[in-house]
């Protein structure tokens, strides 16, 4: 019997696929599949939906820059790491935002449409606020995967066409 | 002197499935749902791990049955997975895929004049092995009606009495049939009455989606009179490595490992370092894959069922079996090749039992296979 998990699963592999498809792919009606959906988003499991896009591979005279940037941050007994994501977050030019382990502490996602306007953006409005220790801005130069998806062009099937 | 083909070659035609290669080779831009192996690639880490073994510099031979660390891999991962209790040492011969373990059976466990049955429709180089060794066929072609399961009737009307082994495979290719523990024990209960061994093909043991799949090896008396086969190539999408292993009491092993030393002498050194990882890391992937399969199974028995086609609900492997509404299955696959560049293999090809059916196969990712079912639909319309 299939699981509500799968459908997350099977949203997160292809979010066009219809209500109808999921229903094919598992043991649920289509009705059933719709109530499932809609409790997802309705719960704030499913925050939305968007496409994997190769941005080299879009033909476009504008430039789209996008940095992985590392923070550190001081915290004191007033602010909190939430506190400090809240502020951050709020960044239209902010596309991801995350708390990790290790050497700093939040890895922060910037797109821009110029290595100058990310810059800026970066002295401008991220380092000048006060828990802010210290920046480490990387320049993404290509992507070779995001979000599970391979950007490669060497996944031709090789199989013969029909085997035993 | 010239070269002419031994008669034992002469005697076999050529494979059913020869012309549907050929045809859609020629082709491009084809989907084709006549692909009997996995989509994915191997697991990486077992990739890695053959990568790493040339690395080494460990391209000898090695032990004619196998090294035997992943000898015991291979009892241990039985034991745990299908309730198979083999010992590394006597009982398991690891063979370069599948299929030379059951040519190696059939040569070195029979002699020329023997006959064996054959469930049909089945992988196509059964009837060809069997005649390969000189051994008789009897055909047992099993029914749409008792959803391509082997049964004591299908069994006795074919004389599998008369025989001196009955060969199978299920999880079934090409039908995805499979067989439950009560359907089993009742091929056993035949097997003992009529003193027949059995060579039980289980490579898609772990690809069942109804119910866990039931080794004949594990009923009452059968460890004794059975050859169980399995390998890396389907569950684990290994196919290019080659590897396979048998496991037999220690009489057939030593005897089937008499021709192996002398033919293949070990199985690929390479291969034999994947499968160790891949015992050893990859079963989650199986896992995986598995899901995915069934996935794609419910949506291609339910896409036939919206088009009005046939197709009995196919509970194991990576194919459906369903009905074709032509005549001549052989005419409509070449149709639909030609005019919508979808391939599928009909069912003629795996032998007795098979006319009327069509393969398809859903080892193909679901973009390409919803487009191929709308392809087959509009095709009938």
């Amino acid at each position: 019997m299939s699981s509500r998990r799968e459908i997350l699963d099977l949203l997160r592999e292809n979010a066009r696929y219809t209500t109808e498809d999921i229903a094919r792919l598992t043991d649920y009606s289509e009705s059933e599949v719709a109530e499932i959906i809609e409790e997802f988003e309705e719960a704030g499991i499913i925050r939305g939906y968007q496409a994997v896009v190769d941005w080299n591979a879009v033909e476009s005279d504008e430039e789209r820059v996008r940095a992985t940037v590392e923070l550190n941050v001081t915290l004191d007994r007033e602010t909190s790491y939430d506190d400090i994501s809240d502020r951050i977050a709020k960044f239209p030019e902010v596309t991801s935002l995350r708390l990790v382990s290790g050497d700093y502490d939040f890895d922060l996602e910037v797109q821009g449409d110029s290595m100058r306007e990310v810059s800026h953006f970066i002295s401008d409005k991220i380092a000048p606020i006060p828990e802010i220790t210290q920046t480490v801005t990387h320049y993404i130069m290509e992507s070779y995967k995001e979000q599970g998806m391979e950007f490669d062009d060497h996944d031709d099937d090789d199989r013969l066409s029909v085997s035993p | 002197m010239t070269f002419e083909p031994a008669d034992r070659v002469d005697s076999v035609p050529p494979s059913g499935i020869r012309r549907f290669f050929e045809l859609a080779e020629e082709m491009d831009d084809i989907i084709s749902l006549g692909v009997g192996e996995p989509d994915f690639s191997a697991p990486w880490a077992a990739r890695e791990a053959a990568i790493a073994s040339l690395e080494r510099g460990q391209t000898s031979y090695t032990a004619n049955r196998g090294k035997r660390e992943l000898r015991e891999r291979i009892a241990d991962y039985e034991a745990a997975t299908h309730g198979l209790q083999y010992d590394p040492d006597e009982e398991i011969l690891v063979t370069a895929g599948a299929s030379e373990g059951i040519d190696l059976a059939f040569r070195a466990l029979l002699n020329p004049g023997d006959s064996v049955a054959i469930a049909q429709p089945c992988y196509v180089s059964y009837v060809p092995g069997a005649t390969f060794a000189g051994i008789d066929v009897v055909d047992v072609p099993t029914r749409a009606e008792d959803e391509f399961k082997l049964t004591r009737e299908v069994l006795e009307s074919s004389g599998a009495a008369e025989a001196d082994a009955l060969v199978y495979c299920y999880p079934n290719n090409p039908t995805g049939a499979t067989m439950t523990d009560e359907e089993m024990a009742a091929v056993a209960a035949f097997c003992r009455e009529h003193d027949l061994l059995v060579f039980a093909d289980e490579i898609y043991a772990d690809l069942t989606y109804e119910h866990d799949h039931t080794s004949i090896a594990t009923l009452p008396e059968m460890r004794e009179r059975t050859v169980v086969f399995n390998g890396f190539s389907k569950a684990f999408a290994m196919t290019g490595f080659r590897l396979g292993y048998a496991m037999a009491p220690p009489a057939a092993i030593e005897a089937m490992n008499r021709i192996h030393q002398y033919s293949m002498l070990s199985a690929p050194t390479t291969a034999q370092h994947a499968a160790i990882e891949a015992l050893d890391n990859c079963r989650d992937e199986v896992t995986d894959m598995a899901a995915q399969y069934d996935r794609r199974r419910k949506y291609v028995l339910t896409r036939f069922e919206e088009m009005g086609l046939d197709c009995f609900p196919a509970a194991g492997a990576f194919y459906a079996f369903p009905e074709c509404p032509w005549d001549d299955a052989s005419e409509f696959a070449e149709s639909l090749l030609q005019e919508e560049r979808v391939a599928v293999v009909p069912g003629t090809a795996f032998g007795a039992g098979g006319s009327g059916h069509l393969r398809v196969s859903y080892a193909t990712g679901l973009g390409d296979l919803k487009e191929a079912m709308a392809r087959i639909e509009s095709f009938l319309d």
